[in-house]
């Protein structure tokens, strides 16, 4: 495919409107005569309620409604799952009953004329509790370790036994906290009920299965609940999901009559909208003393709710990673009085090969051999779990990159072997890897008579930039420059596309455009060819061609007709819908997924632990790459992100009834613009024709995972001390140091 | 560490020339008007474990002039009201973001006369006669300010909440006179977080507009 429009990096066609304040996110979308809803969050861990004081609060300035399971309508909550909801299990039901699951659930809401009198009357309201211990450590050895629902083990050969009798191994255990998401857009919802119909301004990564959700839990026809969301302040996999307090906004804004808006403050935003699970790892390897895999042993512990058993793909890239003939995985579910966890960039995936690539580094030093040597000995001709061949895999090439642009060869092998003055130097590598999905997509394409085109779909943009790289897709196959068409997305009046996630929407999104656009050319052409003034009248199909956007004969040299000029003529524009899914055939026949290695050099302070990450070098193999600006924000994004899971993130419990003690902003550390070390992107020369039919991988988790471990064996590099958690802090260093 | 400890001239606290300080309003007197409420007010929870349920009292409330992006505001407020939320959801001027709520994150940064507060931890009453600009006022007569530019084209943005702040505060930060090299514009916008880490393309964003303006 030689293409255009795609590959050029292109600014961002959202900019003027992010830029000016005038991008309208959920929170932003006031309706006449709204009311605002505040929950008021449960202040124990386990139990029931067993009484409000009310009055007071219902009494106070500007409360129009205080509404709690005694004065809640029940709701029919009927059956539903899409796929990011928790296979086995049932969605939380609010104010439905007094049990209290966990610390933070919602109790009740105050609704009031202005967001003030609202927090002011529910941060009043009292509420007494029967309570019970709840269990929310992890790592209590009384937690019963249950095996998902979905499944989750596999294995190849005898992994047992080849460690045991392995000449060399490693056999540790690795554990990283609970991290919440965090975006900077905090959860909202407006609603607004006419008659049975209902219309949510709502933060949603997933619009159609928000629509569907909503209509279930009330009882409604799907078609009568209709969610805009056209701007998305981050979201990172929180927003997958549709939370309790959409359904909490809608049933607020039917008990008042009139519309609602709900926005969460940054503390509930740890309560009831999903986080990394934290993980309890064993990792185990054997190898030959020349460095060849022999055993590979992964056993991982997911923390989940009581009520849902949310699993990721945590043991998942062990199985294909590397090429090894005794290969045993295990993936465990730890059941807490917690909310129910979910996806966060990277799920699973980032948190697995934390893991296994730690241990693999940790086996470098035991043998002696360079850890890019390493991988390189253990590099497989094809995925040995599935037996299958790769559709593509450029790791080593990733590698070869990465190391060329931090200098690796310039790297001393032994710990605490390089110094900056009285800094220790460390310089650490990892691989990174995340599938390559494609799910079902729709989209419609629209050539106004004046030649433009319109492109829809109930698509999401939380960062990536697909409002931009859409319109590159659409103008590539329309032959059209990117000015003339215009990409919209964000509402369920659009066509049908999967959740905003996963790192599949250019696959889905993307080749579902492509299939209405080559629709909509294909019309265009019948109508030219059907038209008695046209030069390709009476033309079969192929016997036209189109070239930028201009229809004539084969091997005719004039400039063609535009869509204009085949348009005007009819007076009215040409619609077609497009869709498209993953090929099964070429499912089954190739193993899809992204690789790609990263390189971190860190800076320590001896005496007081400091870590200071200076470089960050990430180098991936993703198919083909439709805009190189975005894609190059969206990997250093990834490469931060993977630095707080590295350095600063976690959730922090209080033992005694879950609180997250540590729910705000500045007591959560993400990286701040001071942190941010020298950060380099490259790309594999990767052509992937089995893929999809943009030859796209995705990049939005990759980018993320992979940075973890290499900045913890760069740490290791710097200071011989091996840190088998996250985030590492310094007191781990300073503790550690001997 | 962030900067917003720290006034224009490297002082911690206020001078005598913050608003506070010149304010018809003295602290005192709003906190009086506030019915002792407003560090309760400022800092507004939904979840905080208990109040003072000052309950039916009359409610204090205060009238105004704000200078918004060159337009004068009468407003009657509740003076326990953010500056974040009067903009917001009186003023119908959704640009500026509430992140947090609580001063961390630096999405609500405006400028007031002239400087980058974060408009979420501080009271609308306080600033009678102020200037206040918001992003939505950058834009002058279709032309996006030099910053705003430098935004798009340097990349300083992805999912785009923390954008109006940020520009804000790369405009106080350009004003103060810390946008002298990469490493300096990183200390003086670390008050500002980037959850996508558009950290880069800020930096050079802002520095672009330094040398420009």
């Amino acid at each position: 495919m030689n293409t255009n429009v795609i590959g050029r990096p292109l600014t961002r066609v959202d900019g003027h409107t992010k830029t000016t304040g005038k991008a309208r996110y959920a929170a932003d979308f006031n309706q006449p005569g709204q009311r605002y809803a505040v929950i008021v969050s449960a202040t124990v861990g386990l139990g029931r309620v067993v009484g409000f004081e009310g009055g007071e609060v219902e009494r106070m300035p500007g409360v129009v409604a205080l509404i709690t399971h005694r004065n809640a309508p029940k709701l029919p909550y009927l059956p539903h799952k899409a796929i990011i909801d928790p296979a086995v299990g049932e969605r939380l039901h609010v104010l439905q009953d007094d049990s209290v699951l966990f610390y933070g659930q919602p109790v009740a809401i105050v609704v009031a004329d202005s967001i003030d009198h609202a927090e002011r009357a529910a941060a009043a309201l009292r509420v007494s509790y029967e309570t019970r211990q709840p269990v929310v450590d992890h790592a209590d050895p009384q937690v019963a370790r249950t095996v998902p629902g979905a499944g989750a083990d596999k294995s190849r050969g005898n992994a047992d036994a080849a460690v045991a009798g392995a000449a060399v191994k490693v056999d540790e255990i690795y554990d990283i906290a609970r991290e919440n998401h965090n975006p900077m857009e905090p959860h909202a919802t407006v609603a607004a009920w006419n008659g049975d119909r209902l219309t949510l301004w709502s933060k949603s990564q997933f619009l159609v299965n928000e629509q569907a959700e909503i209509a279930a839990v009330f009882g409604l026809p799907t078609e009568n609940v209709e969610v805009i969301c056209p701007f998305i302040g981050g979201a990172f996999g929180t927003s997958l999901r549709t939370w309790p307090h959409v359904t909490l906004a809608a049933l607020a804004a039917r008990h008042v009559g009139k519309p609602v808006k709900l926005v969460l403050t940054r503390k509930q935003m740890f309560f009831t909208t999903g986080h990394r699970p934290r993980s309890l790892q064993r990792v185990a390897l054997g190898a030959t003393a020349d460095g060849k895999f022999t055993g590979v042993i992964h056993e991982g512990t997911g923390e989940t709710s009581r009520y849902e058993q949310f699993s990721e793909a945590l043991t998942a890239v062990t199985d294909y990673l590397y090429s090894c003939p005794n290969v045993r995985t295990q993936y465990r579910l730890a059941q807490l009085d917690t909310g129910t966890p979910n996806h966060m960039r990277g799920p699973g995936e980032a948190s697995g090969i934390f893991a296994l690539e730690s241990a693999i580094d940790e086996l470098s030093y035991k043998l002696g051999i360079d850890p890019i040597e390493l991988r390189r000995r253990n590099e497989p001709k094809i995925d040995e779990a599935e037996n299958k061949p790769f559709s593509s895999r450029s790791l080593i090439e990733c590698y070869e990159l990465g190391a060329e642009r931090i200098g690796w060869a310039q790297r001393t092998s032994d710990p605490r072997s390089m110094r900056d003055g009285r800094l220790l130097i460390g310089m650490g590598t990892a691989t990174a890897t995340y599938p390559a999905f494609h799910a079902p997509a729709s989209a419609r394409v629209r050539i106004l008579v004046d030649g433009t085109a319109e492109v829809e779909a109930a698509a999401s943009d939380m960062g990536p930039g697909t409002y931009t790289s859409m319109t590159q897709v659409a103008a590539e196959f329309l032959g059209l420059p990117p000015e003339q068409v215009r990409f919209r997305l964000g509402t369920t009046a659009y066509p049908p596309t999967p959740s905003h996630g996963g790192s599949w929407t250019m696959a889905s999104v993307g080749s579902a455009i492509r299939a209405a656009c080559l629709e909509a050319k294909s019309e265009a052409a019948k109508r030219a060819i059907a038209d008695q003034s046209s030069p390709v009248f009476g033309a079969s199909m192929e016997a036209v061609e189109w070239a930028e956007g201009r229809l004539r004969r084969r091997g005719d040299t004039s400039p063609g007709l535009s869509y204009q000029e085949i348009l005007t003529k009819a007076g009215n524009p040409i619609e077609a819908d497009g869709s498209a899914k993953r090929d099964p055939e070429t499912a089954e026949k190739y193993s899809m997924h992204s690789f790609g290695a990263v390189f971190a050099e860190v800076a320590i302070d001896p005496d007081v632990g400091t870590i200071r990450v200076r470089r960050l070098v990430g180098a991936y193999g993703i198919g083909r790459v439709v805009n190189p600006l975005l894609a190059k924000s969206q990997c250093t994004s990834g490469m931060i992100g993977g630095m707080g899971m590295a350095l600063m993130e976690r959730t922090v419990l209080d033992a005694r009834d879950g609180r997250p003690v540590n729910a705000h902003m500045a007591d959560y550390l993400v990286p701040v613009n001071l942190d941010i070390p020298k950060l380099e992107v490259l790309f594999a020369n990767e052509v992937d024709p089995h893929v999809n039919p943009l030859g796209v991988k995705g990049l939005g988790e990759i980018a993320l995972v992979g940075t973890a471990p290499a900045i913890a064996n760069a740490v290791f590099h710097a200071t011989g001390t091996r840190i088998r958690k996250l985030p590492i802090l310094i007191e781990d260093i300073l503790n550690a140091e001997v | 560490m962030t900067n917003r400890h720290l006034t224009p001239s490297g002082k911690a606290g206020m001078d005598e020339s913050s608003p506070l300080a010149s304010s018809p309003l003295s602290r005192r007197a709003v906190l009086q008007l506030a019915g002792g409420a407003a560090s309760l007010a400022a800092i507004p929870s939904g979840d905080a474990l208990s109040a003072d349920a000052v309950g039916t009292e009359a409610l204090p409330v205060g009238s105004i002039r704000l200078i918004v992006n060159g337009e004068s505001k009468e407003l009657e407020l509740d003076t326990r009201q953010s500056l974040l939320d009067v903009l917001r959801e009186t003023l119908d001027l959704p640009g500026t973001k509430k992140g947090c709520n609580q001063g961390a994150c630096g999405a609500c940064t405006i400028l007031v006369d002239g400087r980058r507060i974060v408009s979420c931890l501080t009271l609308a009453s306080m600033y009678d006669g102020a200037d206040i600009q918001t992003i939505e006022g950058l834009e002058k007569n279709g032309e996006l300010h030099p910053l705003q530019q430098a935004f798009v084209a340097h990349e300083g943005l992805q999912c785009g909440f923390c954008t109006p702040g940020q520009i804000m505060s790369g405009i106080g930060c350009i004003a103060e006179g810390h946008a002298g090299s990469p490493e300096e514009i990183q200390f003086w916008m670390s008050g500002n977080i980037c959850r996508c880490g558009a950290y880069p393309g800020i930096v050079e964003a802002v520095a672009d507009a330094a040398r420009r303006t």
